[in-house]
């Protein structure tokens, strides 16, 4: 057997340059095929780790608690009624949670901003001085406010660079400046550094940071003291994440003397939460994508057969010669699959370096990140050969079971 | 000279046309002992290819009794007739029936490959039943490169090349010149003498047959004459 397989991949290879123009038309299906499944999941894995990055840039080991219930369907009820979370829940999972590190709370408003002659709209957060720690935010310029701001309701304020924009022109220094948010002075005493969209498309740079004290009595207002929007926990670790999570529901449904049976009138989310929805969001597509893509492997090899089958007609003297010097049944089968085979591989060698190609002009052109990863490039080399291999079963069993007589005979 | 190495009893082959049956063979009996040369003779249409066929197990009789080297081959499966082809049978055609675009080793090791030869001794193999066919350097050259006769003796270089016991021919010469044919007999003459080969030719020419000390004559799928000289 290796004797005709080492014939069988050299009359292959022969058969394949000596009609250059036939096998590079049949070979046209799979590699615009393997072309296409290698664009598609690279830019399917591109999306993916641009959102795996943008999650990572969160911190996957912060759980966010706000106020109202989910239910157990996942639709929320009551989000943004009444404020049933407060800053001394918040010191709570501080000082009770073992799995905490750090927590941070926040109250918001969307708000007029004005400096001199501009006014923007945007979202004012009052935050403890602990908030960039906790969500591991850096500044670009100036300082954050500190525990003395927050005792002294100071009027100070730390700008995103949306705002930035928007209230100051190109080259002008926002550090010590003065705005005006609902009637009151702030002055600028920090920016932040740019971190674009959160995974939901909203701008997370389009805010205004202030003093929480300063927030809840100057600006803001309260329904009652303390409570908060908002509260963001870090834990030690990813794997602290869940004990945390569950932690810090048994504290709060004690603090608030939920008794067992009713729903939470809070929501702790993790952002592995988000992870998971983008990363099946992009799944689907990809999946897609790749369904389309397989279709014209699907149509190359039934161009391989076709050709295959042409072959063997136009060979059937060549099999009758072969099996009078004593070719079995199964020699002529193997050397035809591996001619389909070679053919497959090739094709898919040549679609592969087209779709490595296209990944990289998509991503200089259009922008969009690709990830070419080398399983992907093998895989779907390896794949195409199997078509070539299955597809080409069909017409070498029809070589194999030529009678040698009639073979000979064949003009 | 003990058991004969081809041994056939009332042997029968029947084609099924379109609803009409073709006897091409009715009832042949023969017996070609080890070392023997044999022409065969008759009009086309007589049978005798098809016998040569049934011989060289590249056709199954219908009905009948084919014996080589003593074990039953009428009704052997379709591998064990291409390992019988392989290694015990060599073929000859009129049309040499070489591999085209393939080089005149290659084509004379290709029985070693379905024999599974390593690759060393394919090619050592062939290029001595090239130099005993007197082709020696022209092992490179395409068929379409070389003569009517150079391309029957690269044909015949590939029949012994395993070295069977039987060499089947079907009018070896009936596409040479005369002086190309009388190579070719010499060299069948060398193998039988020297060799011990046994040899089956089927020719309608009565000079080719001259030259073989028996002759069997055929008509209508039966064995008419057999003459030993």
């Amino acid at each position: 057997m290796r004797a005709v397989l080492r014939m069988a991949v050299r009359a292959a290879l022969r058969a394949l340059r000596r009609n250059k123009l036939r096998s590079a038309l049949t070979m046209l299906g799979i590699v615009i095929g393997v072309g296409a499944v290698i664009a598609m999941v690279s830019i399917g894995q591109g999306a993916d780790a641009e959102v795996q990055r943008q999650i990572r840039s969160l911190g996957t080991n912060m759980l966010v608690l706000v106020p109202g219930a989910t239910t157990s369907a996942g639709v929320r009820s009551g989000w943004g009624g009444v404020s049933t979370l407060t800053a001394s829940d918040a010191r709570a999972i501080e000082s009770e949670v073992p799995e905490i590190a750090e927590a941070a709370w926040i109250k918001r408003k969307i708000t007029q901003v004005v400096q001199a002659e501009r006014n923007w709209s945007t979202l004012v957060q009052g935050a403890t001085p602990s908030y960039l720690a906790v969500r591991g935010w850096p500044l670009a310029a100036g300082t954050f406010f500190g525990q003395r701001d927050e005792d002294g309701a100071a009027r100070v304020a730390v700008l995103g660079q949306t705002v930035v924009d928007q209230l100051f022109a190109p080259g002008e220094d926002p550090l010590g400046a003065s705005i005006r948010v609902e009637g009151v002075t702030f002055r600028v005493i920090g920016v932040l550094e740019r971190i674009g969209q959160n995974t939901f498309g909203q701008d997370q740079d389009d805010v205004v940071v202030i003093p929480f004290s300063t927030a809840e009595r100057r600006v803001i207002g309260s329904e009652f003291l303390g409570s908060v929007d908002m509260i963001f926990a870090k834990t030690t670790g990813l794997d602290a994440v869940a004990p945390a999570t569950e932690r810090i529901q048994a504290l709060l449904r004690q603090r608030h003397r939920i008794p067992p049976g009713r729903d939470d009138d809070f929501t702790v989310r993790d952002l592995s939460d988000m992870a998971r929805a983008s990363q099946e969001t992009s799944r689907v597509m990809t999946n897609l994508l790749l369904s389309v893509a397989s279709i014209s492997l699907l149509v190359g090899g039934i161009g391989i057969m076709n050709i295959l089958l042409v072959s063997v007609t136009e060979r059937t003297r060549e099999i009758g010669i072969r099996m009078a010097v004593g070719a079995r049944g199964r020699d002529i089968l193997l050397q035809f699959l591996v001619e389909a085979t070679a053919l497959a591989l090739a094709g898919g060698l040549v679609g592969a370096a087209l779709g490595i190609a296209s990944a990289g002009l998509l991503s200089a052109l259009a922008g969009w990140p690709t990830l070419v990863a080398p399983s992907t490039v093998v895989g779907s080399v390896l794949f195409a050969g199997a078509v070539g291999t299955f597809f080409g079963f069909y017409p070498a069993r029809r070589a194999a079971r030529l009678d040698p007589i009639a073979a000979l005979r064949w003009e | 000279m003990g058991e004969p190495l081809i041994e056939v009893r009332d042997l029968w082959r029947v084609y099924e046309l379109e609803g009409s049956s073709v006897a091409a063979l009715q009832g042949v009996d023969l017996e070609i002992g080890r070392g023997e040369s044999v022409a065969v003779m008759g009009a086309s249409g007589s049978g005798k290819s098809t016998l040569l066929n049934v011989l060289g197990c590249l056709d199954r009789p219908t009905r009948g009794l084919y014996r080589l080297a003593g074990r039953d081959a009428s009704a052997l499966s379709s591998d064990a007739r291409a390992g019988l082809r392989n290694r015990e049978i060599g073929f000859v055609f009129q049309s040499f029936n070489l591999l085209p675009r393939t080089s005149a080793l290659e084509n004379v090791e290709l029985p070693l490959v379905y024999a599974g030869a390593a690759a060393p001794e394919q090619r050592s193999r062939a290029r001595d039943a090239l130099r005993q066919v007197g082709l020696e350097g022209r092992e490179a050259h395409l068929p379409s490169q070389l003569s009517g006769g150079q391309q029957q003796r690269v044909a015949i270089a590939r029949a012994l090349v395993n070295r069977p016991g039987l060499l089947l021919a079907d009018e070896p010469t009936g596409n040479l010149d005369s002086r190309s044919s009388a190579e070719i007999l010499e060299i069948f003459r060398q193998l039988t003498e020297e060799q011990g080969l046994t040899l089956l030719v089927v020719t309608h020419d009565a000079e080719v047959a001259a030259s073989f000390r028996r002759v069997i004559r055929f008509r209508d799928g039966a064995i008419v004459a057999d003459e030993r000289r």
